[in-house]
């Protein structure tokens, strides 16, 4: 196995999602503490001028896997075809971003090449000769510091927000570009994927919300939501809940903040008995500040809150509201 | 319709962990529970069963104490139930642990073969593509609706920031089954006595060995995430909390 690191981007529609350049920032910072090679390679159909856009990024090479099979996307074309283009382009490590669409075929492929992949990993260290990638555990409780074995190649794939795309580095010279045409036999793809769809009208735009209430696990039932609704209406914000929640019926899916929800960035993100599972943490952890209401100590939310409280909400958030309705006048 | 489901017996979801002494595993002494996403798949299972007939056979890979979950989901209406049972089991990556499934049911032919989308200890979000994988079937993930189809199954994949797609797929297949698909049921009297007379097949883990291979990756320490954020804590009684909270949306965060 070389020593080559190979990013493989995620496209859709001719356009790079930001943890794909997050994720081209991890190749690079991996590459400076290794010395290996890296290259990137962006997979689908008519991808070359993706392929032309990265190679302006500081890397050795840039590959154009196309196929007009892998068009709309299918884990079994994607595994297929990245599968016969590793054989051909052996890499040590290579690279994804943890989008849905990556989770849904990169098991398949390391499987299908008799190798491993470390999901949804936040960071990375260089420690004698050993990648360590670290990545949550518990619901994010603790981290683990995991490491490969055998002989790869070995599939890492990022969280949102692990590296910073901005950070991405240009090139001194544009890549080398080479099209590699896959061949995705007829029978490979079983799956009949239809259009993607969004569920009827979001009645709320969360995104916009200077202040966002949200409630987690710890509200118990269904009708303390109430109380979280006059916290919300008393600091002038919007209610939103983690997917627990929603997935109770208890608020409807719209207002529901994490990776499988809206992502959002208010002034004021105050989280009332949400635990912090990453899945929540990604869609809400760019808020200006944030507030933690819970009473376990442990809770990872607050690893990332501004000002915490631990204690009982339903102790807590009656005298707040009071307090709030009272600086308002 | 004979379906399969994957569960999985993990820590309670507030039980307070700690740190074995190596600092590589949790100890193991606390509550356990079924992953949340299983016991979903689990109710799909008996639902669809219910509409198309068939049979609901659950599996789990774990020690002695993992049985409970089988039991429950017979309670709850399961009809047979297979328990890898080892101590080893808890230490497995996702490709063995797929690889240990696949060789107890050589022997069976499923239709659907259920998985949650990801359990709660490791998170690996891994297991079920992998045996669909080693089985040579079609799968998808993280779904919302199951609705059999003349050619097979049509489901409804979640996708990103609230965006959804129905994918059409012969049968059998292998889905891994988001929390939220639908309501879960409670075990009844009758279920819960029910369950003592249905079959729970043993298999050792001599019995899959040679299917397994060593673990591809290896949590090398496991520890308390560190701190990103300088974070203030407000203490004292409640209605003092509440004040200072308030000062602080006031003058530091500047949201009233």
């Amino acid at each position: 196995m070389p020593d080559t690191i190979l990013v493989i981007i995620e496209q859709r529609e001719g356009k790079l999602s930001r943890v794909s350049w997050e994720t081209i920032a991890a190749g690079q910072a991996i590459a400076a503490q290794t010395g290996w090679t890296l290259e990137a390679a962006v997979v689908g159909s008519g991808v070359a001028a993706i392929a032309s856009q990265l190679a302006a990024k500081k890397l050795a090479k840039v590959y154009a896997v196309e196929s007009v099979r892998l068009e709309p996307y299918t884990p079994d074309a994607f595994a297929h075809a990245l599968k016969e283009f590793l054989q051909k382009h052996p890499a040590k490590l290579v690279l994804m971003p943890h989008t849905y669409q990556v989770r849904d075929f990169v098991p398949k492929l390391a499987t299908a090449l008799e190798t491993t992949a470390i999901s949804d990993v936040i960071g990375v260290r260089y420690e004698g000769g050993k990648l360590l990638f670290t990545r949550q555990m518990f619901q994010g409780k603790f981290v683990a510091d995991v490491s490969f074995a055998g002989s790869g190649p070995f599939f890492v794939t990022f969280q949102n927000g692990s590296f910073r795309a901005d950070k991405v580095e240009a090139g001194a010279a544009a890549a080398p570009v080479q099209t590699v045409n896959v061949e995705v036999p007829d029978g490979v793809v079983r799956n009949k994927p239809q259009e993607v769809f969004k569920e009827a009208k979001q009645a709320v735009d969360l995104t916009q919300a200077e202040i966002i209430v949200s409630v987690g696990r710890g509200i118990k039932e269904q009708k303390n939501i109430e109380l979280a609704r006059q916290l919300a209406d008393a600091l002038g914000g919007e209610l939103a809940a983690s997917r627990p929640i929603c997935d109770n019926g208890w608020l409807p899916m719209d207002r529901q903040i994490g990776s499988s929800g809206q992502t959002v960035a208010p002034k004021l993100y105050l989280a009332l008995g949400i635990s912090g599972a990453i899945q929540h943490i990604v869609g809400m952890k760019g808020s200006r500040s944030i507030v933690a209401i819970n009473k376990d100590s442990e809770a990872p939310i607050f690893e990332i809150a501004d000002y915490a409280v631990v204690g009982n909400l339903f102790d807590i958030v009656p005298p707040l509201i009071e307090e709030v309705k009272k600086a308002k006048g | 319709m004979k379906i399969l489901v994957c569960m999985k017996q993990v820590p309670q979801k507030d039980a307070p962990l700690k740190l074995n002494e190596a600092g590589t595993w949790i100890r193991e002494d606390v509550s356990y529970e079924v992953n949340e996403p299983d016991a979903f798949a689990l109710e799909e299972a008996l639902r669809q069963k219910e509409k198309h007939t068939g049979e609901v056979v659950v599996v789990t890979a774990g020690p002695a104490r993992a049985s409970q979950v089988l039991r429950e989901a017979l309670a709850k209406g399961a009809d047979r139930a297979i328990h890898l049972e080892d101590d080893a089991f808890v230490g497995l990556d996702a490709y063995n642990t797929a690889r240990a499934i696949a060789a107890a049911i050589k022997d069976e032919k499923f239709d659907l073969i259920f998985t949650g989308l990801q359990s709660d200890d490791y998170g690996y979000a891994q297991t079920g593509v992998i045996l669909a994988q080693i089985l040579g079937l079609p799968h998808a993930t993280i779904i919302m609706q199951i609705e059999k189809t003349d050619a097979g199954i049509r489901v409804k994949r979640e996708l990103e920031a609230g965006f959804f797609q129905f994918v059409d797929m012969p049968l059998p297949a292998v889905l891994t089954i988001q929390s939220g698909i639908n309501k879960l049921r409670y075990a009844t009297l009758i279920g819960i006595k029910q369950a003592k007379m249905k079959p729970l097949r043993k298999v050792t883990l001599a019995e899959v060995q040679s299917a397994m291979g060593a673990n591809l990756q290896k949590i090398e320490k496991l520890y308390l995430p560190q701190k990103s954020k300088n974070t203030e804590f407000l203490e004292g009684p409640p209605a003092e909390v509440a004040k200072k909270l308030v000062e602080k949306l006031k003058n530091e965060m500047r949201v009233i």
